[in-house]
């Protein structure tokens, strides 16, 4: 076919009836925090002893890794989402970091012989049912909106759209498990986020291309 | 391009027709520095205008086009030079320096869409051939085939979206 041809094929369909992409991924982010929240209200529920725990040190650096984690992860989300991508992996230093200043607390304050028991701790399990279960409608979500954009590379804008509802769904888990050490949030909630990121990058590979 | 969005078709098609050098020249830089033949060129050049097309939600209409055209193109020619089996390292930049004169359409054999529509869903086989075979208008297409313009429009670009899958599997 002549180029000129396909021009002008192109040319009847002109109007665009369609959200901007950013706009729609913003709005698939703001659902998925939703969708994650309800999924825990009803579902998975905050823990009895909340409102006592909340004022605890280490509950506090648990809860602020896993928000800056989300955090970091939507930014990553929407950079890998453009055709121009560049990640932002610096984005990443700020959970790092608090991650690391949880561990120094931790040995600090906690007997370090029973390390290893908190690292266990008693919903690992739990805990690697409970992120995935939160993160299912929320990555369908940010997937049906990336479908839209024209990402560098479908792998990574997959992957980072896993690592980012794997992070809201975690942020949410937190309020629910009692397992409040550091080595604990680093070993399982990473890996149930790791997890997801994989998953979404072998869907992104497939869905997402362009 | 912000009138084209509009529904301006007129304009479209102009912005369409003036793009295609550039990305005529960007297509056939990027194939002959990964030394490849550049017979393939406006193939990609068609995927390109259908991937712009498909695409163009993710311009920031407040945002200068070319960055996002380039953009664009930049990953159509790696995909290509990736499928045909490269490690698909194009520097972009030093393929623009070479841009020259607007280059004219080359009397090549490209993908035959119409055999690639006959996989599309009747409707929209029948959409698309009204318009490119017999060159009808909307309002002829939907005349012609006992349908709303509305859903000559639907179809149509459906079928444009079927046909950007179907482009990618044939190369």
């Amino acid at each position: 076919m002549k180029t000129d041809d396909l021009i002008a094929l192109l040319s009847r369909d002109a109007l665009l009836n369609e959200r901007g992409s950013r706009e729609k991924l913003t709005l698939a982010l703001l659902a998925a925090v939703v969708m994650a929240g309800m999924v825990f209200a009803v579902i998975i529920r905050p823990r009895a002893d909340l409102m006592t725990v909340a004022t605890t040190t280490v509950f506090s650096i648990k809860l602020l890794f896993v928000l800056t984690l989300a955090l970091a992860a939507v930014g990553l989300l929407r950079a890998a989402a453009k055709t121009e991508a560049r990640l932002p992996a610096m984005l990443g230093v700020i959970p790092v970091a608090v991650l690391l200043f949880g561990f120094a607390y931790d040995v600090s304050t906690e007997p370090v012989a029973q390390l290893g028991t908190r690292l266990v701790g008693k919903n690992a399990a739990f805990c690697l049912v409970a992120i995935p279960f939160m993160a299912i409608m929320p990555m369908v979500g940010l997937f049906y909106a990336l479908r839209s954009s024209a990402p560098n590379s479908p792998t990574v804008a997959g992957a980072m759209a896993g690592f980012a509802s794997g992070a809201i769904a975690a942020a949410f888990y937190a309020l629910h498990c009692t397992d409040d050490s550091p080595f604990f949030v680093a070993v399982w909630y990473s890996a149930a986020i790791l997890i997801l990121t994989a998953i979404g990058a072998a869907l992104g590979r497939r869905i997402l291309a362009w | 391009m912000r009138a084209a969005i509009g529904g301006d078709e007129g304009a479209y098609a102009r912005l369409l027709r003036e793009l295609t050098p550039f990305l005529r020249t960007i297509a056939r830089g990027g194939l002959s520095r990964a030394g490849r033949s550049t017979a393939d060129a406006e193939d990609i050049v068609q995927e390109t205008l259908i991937a712009i097309h498909l695409k163009r939600s993710t311009w920031i209409s407040t945002q200068p086009l070319t960055p996002w055209v380039r953009a664009i193109i930049r990953h159509k020619v790696i995909d290509a030079l990736r499928r045909r089996g490269s490690t698909g390292q194009v520097d972009l930049d030093a393929i623009s320096e070479f841009i020259a004169a607007p280059s004219d359409e080359p009397e090549i054999a490209t993908t035959d869409v119409m055999k690639l529509a006959e996989s599309l869903p009747s409707g929209q086989k029948a959409v698309i051939k009204a318009m490119f075979v017999d060159g009808h208008d909307t309002a002829e297409t939907a005349k012609s085939l006992s349908m709303t313009e509305g859903a000559v429009r639907v179809a149509l670009h459906r079928g444009l979206g079927g046909l950007a899958t179907l482009f990618r599997g044939s190369m």
